[in-house]
């Protein structure tokens, strides 16, 4: 059993390089298909940290008629932390909000000689509510429209909700968002795909060249798994290779990507990714590699034993 | 040992390759089949190593029913016969070495076997000193003689040999002839395809003699006569 399992791997290993210029074809292509599948893990981690990154800055505010007492204000403030579907509330004070105005307009010498003229401060508190994902911020706001006790004498204390003015905004770029993620996944699993069937037209066209050995050791009495065995160990062993020398060429690229475009992709620091997904990223290189080599030796192989 | 009973193959397409072949060949038995191409010995070799099915009636080895046989059995049936054919059929990427010692392999033998047969067989074909080299290094004879060693390392009750001398020269024909007698001097039954009238009538050996599927001659000590 062992033996058998040895001579295998050793024959599978002479096989793989002693098969020269096949081998090499079989690894280039092989390569090729693991980087576009490389492509793939990356487009899509890209895809989910700028939909992340967009959904962060979404968030509703609502602001609240000068009149209204600070402390109804916070006990709304309170209610809406308690909400599950709530991740942070923001409380600014309109004393706080005046200020900011003033900050904002320091340049502006007209509009804070009227705010003067007022004598009084005309803005309300704000609460900035921010949702863990922007399909809740619909029944936030249903949530609040609908509290009774954010009634001061039968006015309401609430002066408006921005949701309803970035609604239509936020909808639409989720909407974008989404499609963008799926366009991109969809272009690249396309590619991968036909990849991945190329790379297994090679790997049988390497096995076709082969045929006549394959029928000579059925000849002297091999069996099946026999003759299989060092196929799959050379398609696996090319596979191997593939995957190193795909991690060869994505790491320097990675890095200069990180280094110099990370604020061109919205943040995104590839080279921090992928060190920050190493054991992943290897795992998924080097487990497609001899999925792809393993797999397609196999199915090659198969067609030759048929009896 | 081997028994061809009214063995008829039909290909697809209606030519009739064998028309109801019975042979008896006995243990230790030297016998040529001869005929012209087309005759159908190619396709009797093949029945007997179960590549291919007849179309009627049933091929014995021993006590097997060859065609009776699984799949999954065939290749332990094949292990019981050496086979050497025109094209040698080497593994173009092992060595000689490796070669001899992929049958013994296939068969599960253990290495220390392996390691003291192969150099002896090597030698038994006078190759040993090209044991590291690869099929395309050696010549035709010398392919032919690493051929003969994996058919024989396995001491199988039987050699088949299907045109064996067909692509050599005379002297390696007469050196291939000659280590196929020392086998069957030996004690292991030979069955050759052959073209070569002369390798025939030299042997003096029991000879067949086929036409267009069907065995026409069947003589002893027979001769070469088409």
């Amino acid at each position: 059993m062992f033996t058998g399992m040895r001579r295998v791997l050793v024959g599978g290993t002479k096989n793989f390089f002693r098969g020269g210029a096949v081998s090499v074809a079989t690894v280039i292509i092989m390569t090729v298909t693991l980087i576009i599948i490389g492509i793939l893990i990356f487009l899509s981690a890209l895809l989910s940290f700028t939909l992340a990154q967009i959904q962060d800055k979404v968030d509703v505010s609502v602001y609240f008629t000068p009149a209204a007492a600070e402390g109804d204000v916070l006990n709304l403030k309170d209610q809406l932390s308690q909400l599950p579907s709530v991740e942070s509330v923001t409380y600014t004070s309109s004393d706080q909000a005046l200020q900011e105005f003033k900050t904002r307009h320091a340049n502006d010498q007209l509009t804070l000689n009227a705010l003067n003229e007022l004598g009084n401060n005309p803005l309300g508190a704000s609460l900035a509510i921010k949702a863990y994902d922007p399909s809740q911020y619909q029944s936030i706001v249903n949530y609040i429209s609908n509290d009774q006790s954010l009634q001061s004498a039968g006015v309401s204390i609430i002066d408006h909700i921005d949701y309803y003015e970035n609604q239509d905004v936020i909808n639409r770029l989720t909407a974008a968002i989404h499609d963008t993620e799926r366009a991109g996944l969809i272009i690249v699993a396309v590619f991968a795909v036909a990849s991945i069937i190329i790379a297994i037209a090679t790997v049988r066209l390497a096995i076709y060249s082969s045929r006549e050995e394959i029928e000579v050791m059925r000849l002297v009495g091999a069996s099946n798994a026999y003759i299989r065995g060092p196929f799959i160990v050379a398609g696996i062993i090319g596979g191997v290779i593939s995957s190193a020398i795909t991690l060869v060429i994505f790491t320097p690229i990675l890095w200069y990507l990180g280094a110099n475009y990370t604020s061109w992709l919205a943040g995104f620091d590839t080279f921090a990714y992928y060190t920050g997904h190493f054991i992943e990223i290897i795992g998924a290189l080097v487990g497609s590699g001899i999925i792809l080599g393993g797999v397609a030796s196999f199915l090659a192989v198969r067609r030759y034993l048929k009896a | 040992m081997i028994y061809f009973d009214n063995v008829s193959k039909i290909y697809r397409d209606g030519t009739p390759a064998l028309e109801d072949i019975t042979i008896a060949i006995q243990p230790k038995e030297f016998v040529s089949i001869v005929g012209h191409s087309g005759a159908g010995k190619t396709t009797l070799l093949k029945m007997l190593l179960a590549q291919e099915r007849p179309t009627a009636g049933s091929v014995f080895f021993q006590d097997i029913d060859v065609h009776a046989l699984a799949a999954s059995a065939v290749h332990f049936y094949r292990r019981k016969m050496g086979m050497v054919f025109q094209d040698f059929r080497l593994i173009p990427n092992k060595t000689a070495y490796e070669n001899i010692a992929f049958a013994m392999e296939a068969a599960g033998r253990p290495d220390d076997e392996i390691e003291s047969d192969v150099p002896y067989i090597l030698n038994l074909v006078d190759l040993g000193s090209k044991a590291n080299h690869f099929p395309n290094q050696l010549s035709g004879g010398e392919q032919q003689r690493v051929a003969i060693g994996r058919a024989i390392i396995n001491q199988p009750d039987v050699i088949i040999a299907d045109e064996p001398t067909g692509n050599l020269d005379p002297i390696n024909t007469y050196e291939v002839i000659e280590i196929l007698k020392k086998i069957n001097e030996l004690g292991t039954t030979v069955l050759i395809t052959t073209h070569n009238k002369g390798v025939v009538d030299a042997m003096g050996k029991r000879v067949i003699t086929m036409d267009r599927g069907r065995v026409i001659r069947d003589d002893q000590q027979g001769h070469y006569i088409l």
